[in-house]
C-alpha cells in the first residue's frame, strides 16, 4: 500500500509533463462539464438517440475535412448543425417517423463517410482516434475550438434555461404559455450538435452519447430537483473524464473507451445506491 | 364588485375541423364569458379536446374563427392571460426530476420572457399559488413522488402562478381517486367564485359536471350549450348522444 502511494504522488503528475496531454486533459474537463448539460435535455425529451446519429454525421463531416485537407473538426461541425435542423423540420413535418429520420441519418451518413474515406484513402491511425478519441489528437487549433463551441454552448444553454426545462417538462402548456417550442427545439438540436462535435477529439465519434447520457440517467437516480440533477450528472461526467484520462494514460488503454466504462461503472453504484 | 358577465372573453364562430376527411367539429360556435364556469362534456371523440385545442390555437381550424380577449388567436400575444392545465396526471414522466416548486415557477416563464429569470416577485407569486391550493408544504418534494390529486392541484397551482384570468382544465380528473375529486372541485369552485376566475372545464363525467358548473356546452361533432346545467336532464343526454343536430339554447345576451 505504502508503495502504491508513493507511486500515485510521484508519478501521478507525469501526465502534465507533456503538453500533449495537458491539452487533452483541458479538452476532456471541457467536454465533461458541457456534454451532461446538453445531454440532459435530450434524455428528458426522449431524444438519447439524436446524439449517437449527429455522432454518425460528424463521422462524414470528418471524412469531409480529410478529404479537403481541411480541420476535421470544423467539416465536422458544419455537417452536423446543418444535418440537425433537417432532421428537426423532418421531424416535426411528420412525413417521417422521428426515429426513422434519425435511422435514415445515421446510416446514410455512415454510407457517405465511409465511401469518402475510401476515396481520401484516410482509413489509418488519425481516423481511428477520431472513431474512438484519444487525447493525443488534441492539437492546439482544437483546444480553441473546443474552447469556443463549449462556451457558446454554455451561454446559449444559461440565456433558454428555463424554457428548455419548461418543454422538456411539458411542451403543450409551454406552447400555450407563448413559448416559442419550435425555435427553442431547433435551438437544443444545434446545440447538440455543436456538443458532439466538440466532444470527438477525446471520446470519438462512436462513444460521444455514452457522455451525453450516462451521467444524466446516473443523476436520475437520485431523484432530485432540476437543478441538483445537473450538478450530480456534472460531478459524475467530470469525475469519469478524469479518472478516464488518468486510468487511460498509465495504463496505455483507450481514452474515449475508458471514460465511458468508468461512467458505467458509476452508473451501476447508482442503480445499486437506489435499490435500498 | 359583481362579475361582469355579459363581457365575452372567448367568441367562437362557426369552427369546423377535420381529421384527414372525418368531420370532428362542425361549425361550433361558443361564447365564454368572465366569470363563466364552463364544462365541456360529450363522449369521447366528440371533439371536446378538438375545440379546446382550437381555442388555445395549438390547431388550425378548417374553417371559422376564435377571438381570445377580442384578439384573433393567432394575433394574440397576451398568453399569460391564460392558463392551462392539460391531461398530465396520466400523461406525464414520473421519473422528471423537477420539485414542486419548480413545476409551478414554470407557469412563470411564459410571463417573464426570453432571457429573464425569476425575481423576489416571482417566488412569492408561485408561493401563493402553491398556498391557493394548498400544497406549500410539498414545495420541496418531487413532482413524481406525488399522488395523483397532489400533482393535479400542483398544475392548477402552475396555471395559477401565471395569473391568468382564463384558466383551461382538460380531463383534470382522469387519475385522481374520489375522495381527491371532491376537494378538487372545492378548489375550482373557490378560484372561481373568489378569485373570479373564469373556468373552462373539460369532462366526460357528465353528471359529476353538471353539479358543478354554471354553464354547459355540450360537444358531439356539433354543439348544445346551455347556461343553465340544472336544466340538462338524462332525457336531453340521449337525444344528444343520438343526435348530431346543432342546438343551441344560450341565453346570456
Amino acid at each position: 500500500m505504502e508503495t502504491i502511494n508513493l507511486f500515485i504522488t510521484t508519478n501521478m503528475f507525469e501526465l502534465f509533463q507533456y503538453s500533449f496531454a495537458v491539452r487533452g486533459f483541458e479538452a476532456g474537463i471541457i467536454i465533461g462539464l458541457i456534454a451532461p448539460l446538453i445531454g440532459i435535455f435530450l434524455v428528458l425529451r426522449r431524444y438519447s438517440l439524436i446524439a449517437d446519429t449527429l455522432a454518425h454525421v460528424s463521422l462524414a463531416g470528418i471524412a469531409i475535412g480529410f478529404l479537403l485537407k481541411i480541420n476535421p473538426i470544423l467539416t465536422a461541425m458544419v455537417s452536423t448543425v446543418l444535418s440537425s435542423v433537417v432532421i428537426e423540420r423532418l421531424r416535426s413535418s411528420k412525413k417521417v417517423y422521428g426515429e426513422s429520420a434519425l435511422a435514415i441519418f445515421l446510416s446514410g451518413s455512415l454510407a457517405l463517410a465511409v465511401v469518402l474515406i475510401s476515396l481520401a484513402h484516410g482509413f489509418n491511425v488519425g481516423l481511428l482516434n477520431y472513431l474512438f478519441g484519444s487525447i493525443v489528437t488534441v492539437k492546439q487549433a482544437d483546444l480553441y475550438i473546443i474552447g469556443i463551441l463549449g462556451a457558446v454552448v454554455a451561454v446559449v444553454l444559461y440565456l433558454f434555461y428555463k424554457e428548455l426545462v419548461y418543454i422538456s417538462f411539458d411542451e403543450e402548456s409551454a406552447q400555450v404559455s407563448g413559448i416559442p417550442t419550435r425555435m427553442i427545439n431547433t435551438l437544443l438540436i444545434i446545440l447538440a450538435a455543436l456538443t458532439v462535435t466538440l466532444s470527438i477529439p477525446i471520446v470519438g465519434v462512436l462513444l460521444i452519447s455514452a457522455l451525453m447520457v450516462i451521467p444524466v440517467v446516473t443523476a436520475l437516480q437520485f431523484r432530485k430537483s432540476f437543478m441538483k440533477t445537473i450538478v450530480i450528472a456534472e460531478l459524475v461526467s467530470v469525475f469519469s473524464v478524469v479518472a478516464g484520462i488518468f486510468t487511460s494514460f498509465y495504463l496505455n488503454l483507450s481514452t474515449g473507451g475508458t471514460i465511458v466504462l468508468i461512467s458505467l461503472l458509476v452508473f451501476g453504484f447508482s442503480l445499486g445506491l437506489r435499490r435500498k | 364588485m359583481p362579475v361582469d358577465h355579459t363581457k365575452n372573453i372567448i367568441e367562437v364562430e362557426g369552427v369546423s375541423f377535420a381529421y384527414n376527411e372525418d368531420l370532428v367539429l362542425e361549425k361550433v360556435s361558443l361564447n365564454i364569458h368572465k366569470g363563466d364556469y364552463l364544462g365541456v362534456i360529450g363522449p369521447n371523440g366528440g371533439g371536446k379536446t378538438t375545440l379546446i385545442k382550437i381555442m388555445l390555437g395549438l390547431l388550425e381550424p378548417s374553417a371559422g374563427k376564435v377571438r381570445m380577449f377580442g384578439q384573433e388567436i393567432h394575433e394574440f400575444r397576451d398568453r399569460s392571460r391564460i392558463g392551462y392545465v392539460p391531461q398530465k396526471v396520466i400523461n406525464f414522466d414520473v421519473n422528471f426530476p423537477a420539485t414542486v416548486f419548480e413545476v409551478v415557477a414554470m407557469g412563470r416563464y411564459g410571463k417573464l420572457g426570453l432571457f429573464k429569470s425569476l425575481t423576489k416577485e416571482d417566488k412569492k407569486i408561485i408561493n401563493e399559488s402553491l398556498r391557493q391550493v394548498e400544497m406549500y408544504e410539498f414545495r420541496d418534494r418531487i413532482i413524481g413522488d406525488l399522488s395523483g390529486g397532489q400533482q393535479q392541484r400542483v398544475f392548477v397551482a402552475r396555471a395559477l402562478a401565471g395569473q391568468p384570468e382564463v384558466i383551461f382544465l382538460d380531463e383534470p380528473m382522469a387519475g385522481v381517486d374520489v375522495m381527491a375529486q371532491d376537494q378538487f372541485y372545492q378548489l375550482l369552485k373557490k378560484l372561481n367564485r373568489e378569485l373570479e376566475l373564469t373556468l373552462v372545464f373539460i369532462s366526460h363525467d357528465i353528471e359529476a359536471v353538471v353539479n358543478e358548473v354554471t354553464e354547459i356546452a355540450f360537444v358531439n361533432r356539433s354543439l348544445s350549450y346551455d347556461n343553465n346545467p340544472k336544466n340538462f336532464n338524462k332525457g336531453d343526454l340521449e337525444k344528444l348522444y343520438g343526435d348530431n343536430k346543432f342546438i343551441h339554447h344560450h341565453k346570456h345576451v
